[in-house]
């Protein structure tokens, strides 16, 4: 056990690799990314043909219910796809392009070495997501080490207290050493976020990184990230089902449905003026206080699709009340994301004026 | 922590108390229940009236119950003498009183047993912790492999195939037939490569038992251990693979395995009955076993508490070590 753990404080060092010429401009740039899980029962596709863009400095907000896809993308991007149980066998492809670099094609060892440094994760349960036997400083220490192997202790600790101080942990040169279950929930959301920013990453994906939170809190997070994304330039993606966090935070929106992008847009176009029957569904799903106690809460009627056998033409017919307005097309074809505005793209079968006049008169009166 | 540690201590010493109590009943109210007399056990077939009341004079089982109690406890401590008119017996502390068998006095006897037990416990404690989880590390790092299934099945095979099948097994193959191994108990102190040789049999067979169960549970802990958030993070850290498990993974897996470690070796240094009768070697068990078939009531409690001793204090062992691997744990 020992001789295991020796080695690796020195990661192999892979050279970087020349920026190749057929690179996206972008940052961060996923193409058709497709994930696939076979299981006994058939095939889950998780992930099922997304494509984004993403530029530093800017923030996009992934938006769905459970098993809409949305953490299953942002684990294909750090690599970690295939970790956990069932997940082993995960069938992969398209392309993600991070600054010039395919991770998918990559060296498995280039991957990880770009894990944790120029791309972090914030997960979603901090109390989970530690290790219970470590304190929080030995934590975050070794994160730092791991890619600055040339750092001492002495220097990595340091390194770690600024951080700590930096994400609002009041005395942290004595809160270093404590462990993650003397941590109240916000501050050890806020140590994850030290963890998963001591290297200073370009790209942060925080996964849910407020659900478990109490509502007192959450503000406080989403104002430390959108602080700390000023701060450093990073590319930010935020995973949630809450619109109300991308609102506070997100200059990009995209919705997922059955592992799709359904829509996708700037974050005042989704708000202002969303495209798709589902996207509605989730504006009327926020709750209202200023309604009957029976209106606050408007939830999209039907459950999520299996991602085994997805309903045909477009995932989200069975649950779409003006499915019947598209002459059939919904339940046969599957609709392709069109741009229906400015950067506004929406995979919907409704024609424009179908849209235009549901949206007037049955969805924005009632929003 | 110090408050807590005599405050265990205490609770030790009431839980002895407690074994003390209920063994004592059983052994010396249930003859009388069902009329056979302990004085004579003690004389024997061949005994005359006056013999057995002159022995239950001086052993002081004409006393009441609850006296016979408060005398054996003294013994315990402060020794005890038995006396007959003129004959007196002196018993020095820690008095067990006599074997009905052999008149010897039972301490010296369990002292005696006691490095045979020890040196069984040891060498097979040492070869299931390593084989043990070894393999259920690495069957749970290739499950579904070849490797982990021929390990999965040889571990179930060692879970269902008692003591008495493979020591024998063993000891008819590798002593009688093959003539690699000697049998004999040689003490650790005279020659530690004969004392290896003699043990590695009882060793490996007993080892092989408990090894299954390790390997098992050790796979299981390592699988629920490996889909925890807190490996994912490690991972996202950018982490090499080895160090995910070597530190992260296994660090939690082995602290399930301490517990039940601890309680095994506990009840094992009570004496592991059935191995130690198999290959005929003279620990507590096997002092154990004579004494029940022998209805040798002073030596069965003695057995009885020594073993509730290294149970309880295994037990108190594990809770401390508990808090030094788990900083969850708060002793108080």
């Amino acid at each position: 056990m020992s001789k295991l753990s020796k080695t690796s404080a020195v990661p192999d060092m892979v050279p970087e690799p020349r920026r190749p010429d057929d690179a996206p401009p972008q940052f961060l740039s996923v193409r058709d990314l497709k994930v696939h899980f076979p299981t006994d029962d058939g095939v889950v596709k998780s992930v099922d043909g997304l494509s984004f863009d993403l530029e530093k400095g800017k923030t996009l907000g992934i938006v769905g219910e459970s098993g809409s896809g949305k953490s299953v993308t942002s684990l294909s991007i750090l690599g970690l796809h295939r970790t956990g149980s069932r997940s082993r066998n995960a069938r992969i492809s398209g392309e993600i392009w991070l600054d010039g670099e395919e991770l998918l094609s990559a060296d498995a060892a280039r991957v990880r070495e770009l894990r944790g440094q120029k791309m972090a994760m914030i997960f979603q349960d901090p109390l989970t997501a530690m290790h219970p036997y470590f304190s929080v400083g030995q934590q975050i220490i070794e994160a730092y080490r791991v890619h600055h192997p040339e750092a001492g202790k002495k220097e990595a600790r340091k390194r770690t207290i600024e951080m700590l101080d930096r994400v609002g942990i009041p005395q942290p040169d004595r809160r270093v050493d404590d462990h993650p279950h003397q941590f109240s929930g916000g501050m050890r959301q806020r140590a994850m976020i030290a963890m998963a920013l001591v290297n200073d990453p370009s790209l942060l994906i925080a996964d849910e990184p407020t659900t478990a939170l109490d509502v007192t809190v959450q503000a406080q997070i989403l104002d430390l990230i959108r602080d700390l994304q000023k701060e450093f330039g990073s590319a930010v993606i935020i995973i949630t089902h809450d619109l109300g966090v991308v609102a506070e935070l997100a200059d990009d929106i995209l919705v997922m449905y059955g592992g799709k992008c359904i829509e996708k847009g700037s974050a005042e176009a989704i708000f202002e003026r969303p495209e798709h029957p589902y996207t509605w569904g989730l504006l009327g799903s926020m709750p209202r206080l200023d309604r009957e106690r029976a209106d606050r809460l408007n939830p999209v009627k039907g459950s999520p699709p299996s991602l085994i056998n997805v309903p045909s033409g477009c995932a989200f017919h069975p649950r779409c009340p003006y499915a019947d307005l598209t002459e059939g097309a919904s339940r046969t074809v599957v609709p392709v994301l069109s741009e229906v505005g400015s950067r506004h793209f929406a995979a919907c079968h409704l024609g424009q004026a179908d849209r235009e006049r549901i949206w007037t008169e049955e969805i924005a009166p009632n929003l | 922590m110090l408050v807590y540690l005599i405050r265990r201590l205490v609770n030790v010493a009431v839980l002895l108390l407690v074994v003390s109590v209920i063994t004592f009943g059983i052994f010396f109210m249930v003859p009388k229940l069902t009329g056979s007399d302990p004085a004579l056990l003690y004389v024997g077939k061949i005994a005359d009236k006056v013999a057995v009341e002159g022995i239950r004079h001086k052993m002081g089982l004409d006393k009441p119950i609850a006296e016979q109690y408060l005398l054996f406890l003294k013994g315990l401590f402060v020794g005890r003498d038995y006396s007959q008119g003129t004959d007196i017996t002196h018993c020095s502390a820690p008095c067990f009183g006599y074997s009905f068998k052999t008149e010897q006095e039972v301490w010296p006897v369990l002292l005696d047993r006691l490095p045979v037990t020890l040196s069984l416990a040891a060498g097979a404690s040492v070869i299931w912790l390593v084989v043990g989880t070894g393999t259920g590390i690495i069957s749970a790092l290739r499950k579904g492999s070849v490797v982990d299934r021929a390990t999965m099945m040889t571990a179930l095979a060692g879970v269902s195939l008692p003591i008495y099948f493979t020591g024998l097994l063993s000891l008819s193959i590798f002593v009688h037939v093959l003539g690699w191994l000697p049998n004999d108990y040689v003490n650790f102190t005279d020659n530690p490569l004969e004392w290896a040789r003699n043990l590695i049999l009882p060793w490996i067979t007993l080892a092989f038992l408990y090894a299954a169960t390790y390997a098992r549970l050790t796979r299981a802990t390592l699988l629920e251990v490996l889909n925890e958030d807190y490996i994912r993070t490690a991972r996202a850290k950018g982490l090499k693979e080895s160090k995910v498990i070597g530190k992260h993974a296994l660090r939690s897996t082995l602290t399930p395995i301490l517990t039940v470690f601890g309680l095994d070796i506990g009840a094992l240094i009570g004496g592991a009955v059935l191995t130690e009768t198999t290959f005929n070697l003279r620990g507590l068990g096997y002092e154990a076993v004579q004494a029940i078939s022998q209805s040798d009531l002073p030596v069965i409690l003695g057995v009885t508490l020594f073993a509730a001793f290294f149970v309880i204090m295994a037990n108190l062992v594990v809770d401390l070590l508990y808090a030094v691997v788990d900083p969850r744990v708060r002793l108080g």
